[in-house]
């Protein structure tokens, strides 16, 4: 055991802090022309995509080199690195890995350069958890396919240029999951119609998308024909050590911390009240605990291992921990939690947004009970159901 | 970076593993759990050649000169088919020894630990029942340039095997950490005795330790009368993370039990394993395992690095691990049905150890507090 980094890996970690030093400005003092100006110096430096391979234009960089750049980051409050954000998360991978070299080339640089949004279009009315039972109709026509159908909670369909489409092309194969293929789509195609849907927190990030005789060209369609679920499958499992996730965690917990220990209840900081004081601790443990898991991950995978699915672990534990610490910030906050925003409650009312957001990390991925399924089944070995 | 075992400890688990399957299968580790003093003195033996009972003891007093994360490889094997041994005891008491005795006394007492030929534990806890300096309140009487000694030491772990007792006492009235002392006492001494009780966990035996006008003079006190809290304090740090390593292994020997239990048992026409009812607590209990794993793992490499945070690592694994053991221990015999009610079956063997462990270097409420005082909350 040791935790120490390689001296490539500090003379790394003491660049990513120089430029830090150099460019990052205090978050009080961020102009709004700030963050242009960042996404320009990250994508000279090839921090954007910055695991992807040079030669598409990535930075090639290694995964302990990827931790040490996100986390000095996070410590400093950085923006992203990069603005497309599911172009960066799967998309892009999807590509590199499954795309030809046109595709390569058409789609990489522009999600590098963060030109436009993608969004993505798995989930169905009819097809979320057992999503491999997905109905949405594409029919090949010539040199195109027709895609009829609907797709549901698709987030940042409203602002997205491009989507990341599952569909069904034959429904013969002896499994379900063999007549999907992916096709990669413009949102401004002709036939396509978005329907925001609003979230209890009060805003419209997803929508419904319909999908009416809509014609795609045969040669956006990314990796063969009935590949679909492949594709996207590999995408997904891109996982990474949740790393990233536990330092937003982290960050959480010290403003829940904060919180706790300068509100007042019964003349005391809520902080000192016994049961309170229990539950903080036991997330404060179980931040640890999943930090400390990813840990072990990574080491997993410096060593040239895939990880496989006890990433479901820690998104167990992140459910958890998003829906536990917002109910212990309203809890401290008292009647005043029913205040949405403003001065009368504590934080301005950004406890308030943040326990009514959880669903997008606890259901957004994969519910819990899926992830317990993964792990009974695919680790444990047991039958399915 | 590598949160991973070396090359040499990966080895040794496997070692381990191989020797306990051979010669401690459930069956026989029943059958050494009712010998006289509850374990087999011939396994011991053929441990303590191998190695494996000095492994933390420095080479130049016959040891393996190994960090406690190697112990911990150890630890684990042993916990997975409940091997009843005074490994924890004997690695404790070393320690200790290690820790704050003179060149004399290492001298005189860690090449018996290291080869097995002798065995020792330490006597701390008192009827308070308490892991910090106000639970010790057994008080030394002045006698000349020594001490004597007249009370208990409770919940005596390994008591009946043990010739040497590493004893946690006061040189001086009060609460605090000052006055605390350490001596190494030997068994058949002039008013040494045990009482051993009958135990709920067949393979971890508990005595009291009486102590009735027994003599402590420089040649047995580890270090200056009164400054022995560091010590102390530093062996309850290292038996919560050894006792959570050895919990590690038992829980992930209960879960695979129970896990093959629901793969076989078949009800409605299916593998009871096929039902959520079953499989998500099992899911839930790996998920519990790996976490208080890694946060066991990282405990015992803070301590061996002497880390600033291994207090709170130590804390942070033993809370966790004492939260969620005794849950599963109950989930493992319910989820097997009558069977899992029955002397016969094993898997009430792992619910008895679950509950061993939960008080054992102190509970989840003990350790929360500390994480919570040390963390600054
Ligand atoms: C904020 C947010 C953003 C999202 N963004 C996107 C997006 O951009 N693109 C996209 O394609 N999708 C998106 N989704 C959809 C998301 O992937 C699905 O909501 C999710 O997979 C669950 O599907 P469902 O909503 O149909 O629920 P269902 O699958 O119907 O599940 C309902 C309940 O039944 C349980 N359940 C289902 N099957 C089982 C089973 N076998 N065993 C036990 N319990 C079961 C579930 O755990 C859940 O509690 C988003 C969702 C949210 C909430």
């Amino acid at each position: 055991m040791d935790f120490e980094l390689s001296p490539e890996e500090e003379a790394f970690r003491d660049e990513v802090r120089r430029f830090l030093d150099e460019n990052l400005p205090p978050v009080e003092e961020r102009k709004p022309e700030f963050e242009g100006e960042w996404q320009r110096k990250v994508r000279d430096k090839r921090w954007v995509g910055f695991s992807w391979p040079s030669d598409v234009g990535g930075g090639g960089g290694s995964i302990m080199e990827q931790v040490i750049l996100k986390e000095e980051m996070s410590d400093r409050r950085a923006p992203s690195l990069g603005t497309c954000f599911m172009g960066l998360a799967w998309v892009g991978p999807s590509i590199i890995h499954y795309g030809n070299e046109t595709q390569k080339q058409r789609f990489i640089p522009e999600i590098l350069d963060g030109k436009y949004q993608w969004c993505t279009g798995y989930s169905e009315p009819g097809s979320g958890s057992d999503l491999a039972s997905l109905q949405c109709k594409a029919v090949r026509e010539g040199d195109e396919y027709v895609v009829n159908g609907q797709k549901i909670w698709t987030s940042l369909a409203p602002w997205a240029e491009w989507i990341i489409l599952l569909v069904r092309t034959s429904s013969d194969g002896p499994a379900k999951h063999d007549g999907i293929t992916c096709l990669l789509v413009p949102m401004k195609s002709p036939g396509v119609d978005v329907r925001p849907i609003k979230n209890m927190a009060g805003s419209a990030v997803f929508a419904e998308v319909f999908f009416d005789n809509v014609r795609v060209p045969a040669e956006n369609r990314l990796g063969e024909e009935g590949q679909g679920w492949q594709v996207t499958v590999s995408a997904l499992a891109s996982e990474r050590s949740s790393i990233s996730e536990v330092q937003g965690l982290v960050r959480r917990y010290a403003e829940l911390k904060e919180l706790a220990q300068t509100t007042q209840k019964n003349g005391r900081p809520a902080s000192a009240h016994g049961p309170l004081r229990a539950r903080l601790v036991r997330v404060e443990t179980r931040i640890e605990a999943m930090r400390l898991n990813g840990l072990r991950f990574l080491t997993k995978q410096l060593k040239g291992e895939k990880l496989g699915s006890e990433t479901s672990i820690n998104k167990l534990h992140r459910a958890n921990l998003e829906i536990e610490m917002g109910e212990i910030a309203l809890e401290i906050c008292g009647n005043a939690a029913s205040v949405a925003s403003g001065e009368a409650t504590p934080g301005g009312g950004k406890w308030q947004h943040f326990s009514l957001s959880w669903p997008e990390v606890v259901i957004g991925g994969g519910t819990p009970n899926i992830q317990r399924n993964i792990i009974a089944e695919r680790i444990l070995g047991l039958p399915k159901d | 970076m590598n949160f991973g075992f070396s090359e040499e400890q990966e080895i040794l688990r496997g070692e381990v593993r191989k020797f306990l399957d051979e010669h401690a299968p459930l069956e026989e580790v029943r059958r050494q759990a009712e010998a006289t003093d509850g374990f087999s003195r011939e396994l011991w033996s053929r441990m303590s050649a191998l190695g494996w009972v000095g492994l933390t003891i420095p080479e130049a007093y016959g040891g393996a000169e190994m960090g406690l994360v190697t112990s911990v490889v150890l630890l684990e094997e042993a916990g997975r088919g409940l091997f009843p041994s005074p490994l924890v005891s004997q690695t404790l008491a070393a320690q200790a020894i290690m820790r704050a005795g003179s060149d004399e006394q290492k001298q005189r007492f860690l090449p018996g630990l290291a080869d097995g030929s002798r065995i020792a534990t330490v006597a701390l806890l008192e009827e308070s029942d308490r892991f910090d300096p106000e639970g010790i309140a057994l008080l030394a009487a002045p006698d000349g340039d020594g001490e004597v000694l007249r009370g208990r030491k409770c919940c005596v772990s390994d008591a009946s095997a043990a010739d040497l007792f590493v004893v946690v006492y006061r040189s001086s009235a009060g609460v605090g950490p000052d006055g605390i002392s350490l001596a190494v006492i030997e068994k058949g001494g002039a008013g040494v005795s045990v009482d051993a009780h009958p135990s709920v966990d067949l393979t971890k035996r508990v005595s009291t330790l009486t102590l009735d006008g027994v003599r402590v003079d420089e040649g047995i006190r580890l270090g200056a009368a009164g400054s022995a809290w560091p010590t102390v304090s530093y062996i309850f740090d290292v038996g919560a993370t050894l006792v959570t390593a050895e919990a590690v292994g038992s829980a992930e020997g209960g879960l695979a039990m129970t896990t093959a239990f629901a793969k076989e048992r078949t009800q409605f026409g299916s593998p009871i394993g096929r039902f959520q009812g079953v499989k998500h607590p099992l899911a839930e209990m790996y998920v519990d395992v790996e976490s208080f794993k890694s946060l066991a793992y990282y405990a015992a490499w803070a301590l061996d690095q002497s880390a600033d945070d291994a207090a709170i690592a130590v804390s942070r694994a033993k809370a966790y691990a004492s939260e969620v053991l005794p849950g599963m221990g109950l989930q493992g015999v319910e989820l097997h049905g009558g069977i899992g009610y029955t002397w016969e079956y094993d898997i009430q063997l792992y619910l008895k150890r679950a509950r061993w462990v939960r008080p054992m270097f102190g509970d989840a409420d003990h350790h929360y507090q500390r994480v919570a005082a040390l963390g600054g909350l």
